[in-house]
């Protein structure tokens, strides 16, 4: 029962992390219909802007995260708008999603060019020391991991449902049309979610890398991982990104832990054929409605 | 009557070079390293490159081998073993004498039939135990294989650790197979209880189910049988986990990349490794200070590997007294170079006629952020 605990635990908490891009990634396809094949490159990214401020500005490591943000937030919320979907966009679906593909090369081997090939170690953020909870040994990593990413997702939900703002958004992403024939100004609602999309996306890696370390091809299974889960969770739910993310987590502990170590990285795409064949729609989704 | 004086200058121009070109060709000897120098395998043919190029200008500084300079052109397989093996058959077309490389089992598999078919030396740093039993009389380590080095831990977790239960996390290509083969069959033999046989992908990023199930085990010791990445996440996934048993490798494991990667956790690590970049053996200790004051890094053991392939070639090329792939490989099959009479190999090496290498070999622990030998397993 400890070992159990202990597995579910781990799980929770890296399904957590997967969760943060997962999330993004359907605010994004829901506010501006971009499925963004990036998405792991996004969590991949941020992670070095902050080896850079430590490393080349030798800055401490809290001004060094805010600088990871701040940066993540201008390039890939900012820019990536400005520069790749609304130049993209009037061309439809297919061309902006053949663009992500090629943006997600491009960081990907950009950060090669830039960084180097090899995986750079990454400071931890928590104390690397472990407590017992009924019987089952739990890292403070884990624990904490989850605990702030677990406060983003609550955080978000408080802006979307209960703020001004939020509640503009969720009218945009549900019918533009109307909500800004409303006085909504919807070109800025749609910023606002690629922005928070990097935000979620630099949170997620600088909690993941010091666990992965950080290197340039770790957007390849995130990005997958991501898509899966906000398929299985649900595209057009926060709470069905957020339940996939967690599901896969915990669902390739316990399999690696208790069935087989061999096919660990097939259970995510067993998963995602069987929701696409029972229920479409996602665990959580809703056929048709969209909302943010 | 301009065409024709065009022509005439480009006749004349042939008729010049020609007689040239060849003369250059003959100065140089091409020895390329066809490395991993991106992709998982990064880590190892970077080193394992920047280890050769020392020896290469040091070699050619001293006049070169047999009067004629070294060239080494590098060639990164991307660690993909498809484009090692294109690559391998560019540097036989461009006319390399040897070659140096791959590090990467799963590569050097799939590239040496190409060299072999050619007839031409290639010094691999690949440890997987098939490399050598393949009866390729071209191939030769630069290091031992798995089959030789796996062995030498056995009396460590039978006589010293005194374990009755042990498990294997292991990586899942050809060189982790290898070794976990090799491994399976000794502890059978010693009547060890294998408890927990936990295979990973390479590349992966997340070993807290590995971990966890070895934890689960019982397991009293843990031989960690990955590549460096992987390494580095495993004994940070251990130590996140708690868990508080021996974590004993085979060469990889109390490498400084593995140490700079998991800080702290790698700490109390032990390995067996064919080559210690802290072997407290003079040789090994200048070639450790001239690397890092070339790159400004450490090494690990794969830089030393490239580095006496090298001077390998050099030695027996100039036993043999002219260059002749054939005659070269020949004359490494049970060849034993003294360390004292040649001092680029650093430790005294053997080949046997499987191009198999042996040399004496160390025992190191992880002790305060630095790979120390703690003691010097015979050459077998």
């Amino acid at each position: 029962m400890a070992e159990f605990l202990q597995v579910l635990f781990s799980g929770l908490a890296t399904g957590s992390i997967y969760a943060l891009a997962a999330i993004g990634f359907s605010l994004v396809w829901q506010a501006a219909q971009v499925v963004n094949f990036a998405q792991g490159e996004f969590v991949m990214l941020p992670a070095f802007f902050v080896l850079v401020a430590l490393h080349w500005f030798g800055w401490p490591l809290w001004a060094a995260l805010a600088f990871g943000l701040a940066v993540a937030v201008a390039v890939l919320g900012l820019l990536f708008k400005r520069l790749i979907v609304e130049p993209m966009l009037p061309a439809g679906g297919l061309p902006l999603i053949i663009a992500t593909m090629a943006l997600s090369i491009l960081l990907k081997e950009g950060t090669k060019q830039f960084y180097g090939a090899e995986a750079q170690p990454f400071p931890s953020l928590f104390p690397q020391s472990t407590v017992r909870l009924g019987g089952a040994v739990v890292a403070w990593q884990d624990i904490l991991n989850l605990a702030v990413s677990l406060a983003v997702v609550v955080a978000l939900t408080l802006f979307l449902n209960r703020s001004r703002i939020g509640r503009m958004m969720q009218a945009t992403a549900q019918n533009p049309a109307v909500a800004e024939i409303l006085g909504v100004n919807t070109k800025r609602m749609v910023l606002y979610t690629f922005l928070i999309n990097a935000a979620l996306a630099a949170v997620a890696s600088v909690l993941i890398s010091p666990v992965y370390l950080a290197k340039f091809s770790n957007g390849e299974t995130l990005g997958l991982v991501a898509f899966i889960a906000a398929i299985v969770g649900g595209f057009n739910q926060i709470r069905g990104a957020l339940a996939g993310g967690l599901l896969i987590g915990v669902l390739d502990n316990l399999t690696a832990t208790y069935v087989t170590t061999e096919y660990r990285a097939a259970l995510p795409l067993v998963m995602l054929i069987v929701i696409i064949l029972w229920r479409p729609q996602g665990l959580f989704g809703t056929a048709e409605g969209r909302q943010v | 009557m301009k065409r024709r004086q065009l022509f005439a200058v480009a006749a004349a121009g042939l008729l010049l070079a020609g007689p040239f070109r060849p003369a250059q060709a003959e100065d140089v000897v091409k020895i390329p390293c066809v490395c991993e120098l991106s992709g998982a395998g990064a880590v190892s043919g970077t080193n394992y490159r920047d280890g050769a190029h020392i020896a290469v200008d040091e070699i050619n500084a001293a006049g070169g081998i047999l009067g004629r300079k070294i060239v080494m052109a590098d060639m990164d397989t991307q660690t993909d073993p498809q484009i090692s093996r294109a690559l391998v058959q560019k540097a036989i077309d461009d006319g390399a004498y040897a070659i140096m490389g791959t590090v990467y089992s799963g590569s050097t598999i799939v590239n040496m039939m190409v060299a072999q078919q050619a007839g031409v030396p290639q010094f691999t740093g690949s440890e997987a135990p098939n490399i050598t039993a393949k009866g390729n009389p071209y191939i030769f380590r630069t290091s031992s294989g798995a089959q030789k080095g796996v062995p030498a831990l056995t009396a460590y977790f039978k006589d010293q650790l005194k374990v009755g239960k042990i498990a294997i996390a292991w990586v899942n290509n050809d060189f982790g197979k290898g070794g976990h083969d090799v491994f399976v069959k000794e502890m059978k033999r010693v009547g060890i209880d294998l408890v927990a046989d936990v295979p990973s992908e390479q590349g992966q990023a997340d070993f807290s189910a590995d971990v966890a199930k070895i934890r689960q085990s019982g397991a009293q010791a843990v031989f960690v049988y990955l590549n460096e990445e992987e390494d580095a996440r495993f004994l940070k996934e251990a130590k996140k986990q708690g868990l508080a048993v021996p974590l004993v490798g085979e060469v990889t494991l109390t490498g400084q990349k593995v140490i700079d990667l998991a800080g702290g956790a790698a700490e109390g690590a032990y390995a067996h490794v064919g080559l210690a970049t802290s072997a407290p053996v003079p040789a090994i200790e200048a070639f450790v200070a001239k690397f890092k004051k070339r790159y400004g890094r450490d090494t690990d053991h794969n830089g030393i590997k490239g580095y006496i392939g090298v001077y390998a070639i050099k030695y027996a090329t100039e036993m043999v007294g002219k260059f002749d792939r054939k005659a070269l490989a020949e004359k490494l099959h049970g060849l034993t170079l003294d360390a004292s009479k040649y001092p680029g190999m650093l430790l005294t090496t053997s080949w046997d006629k499987t191009g198999e290498l042996s040399r004496e070999s160390f025992m190191t622990e992880v002790k305060g952020g630095k790979q120390v030998v703690i003691g010097t397993v015979p050459a077998n």
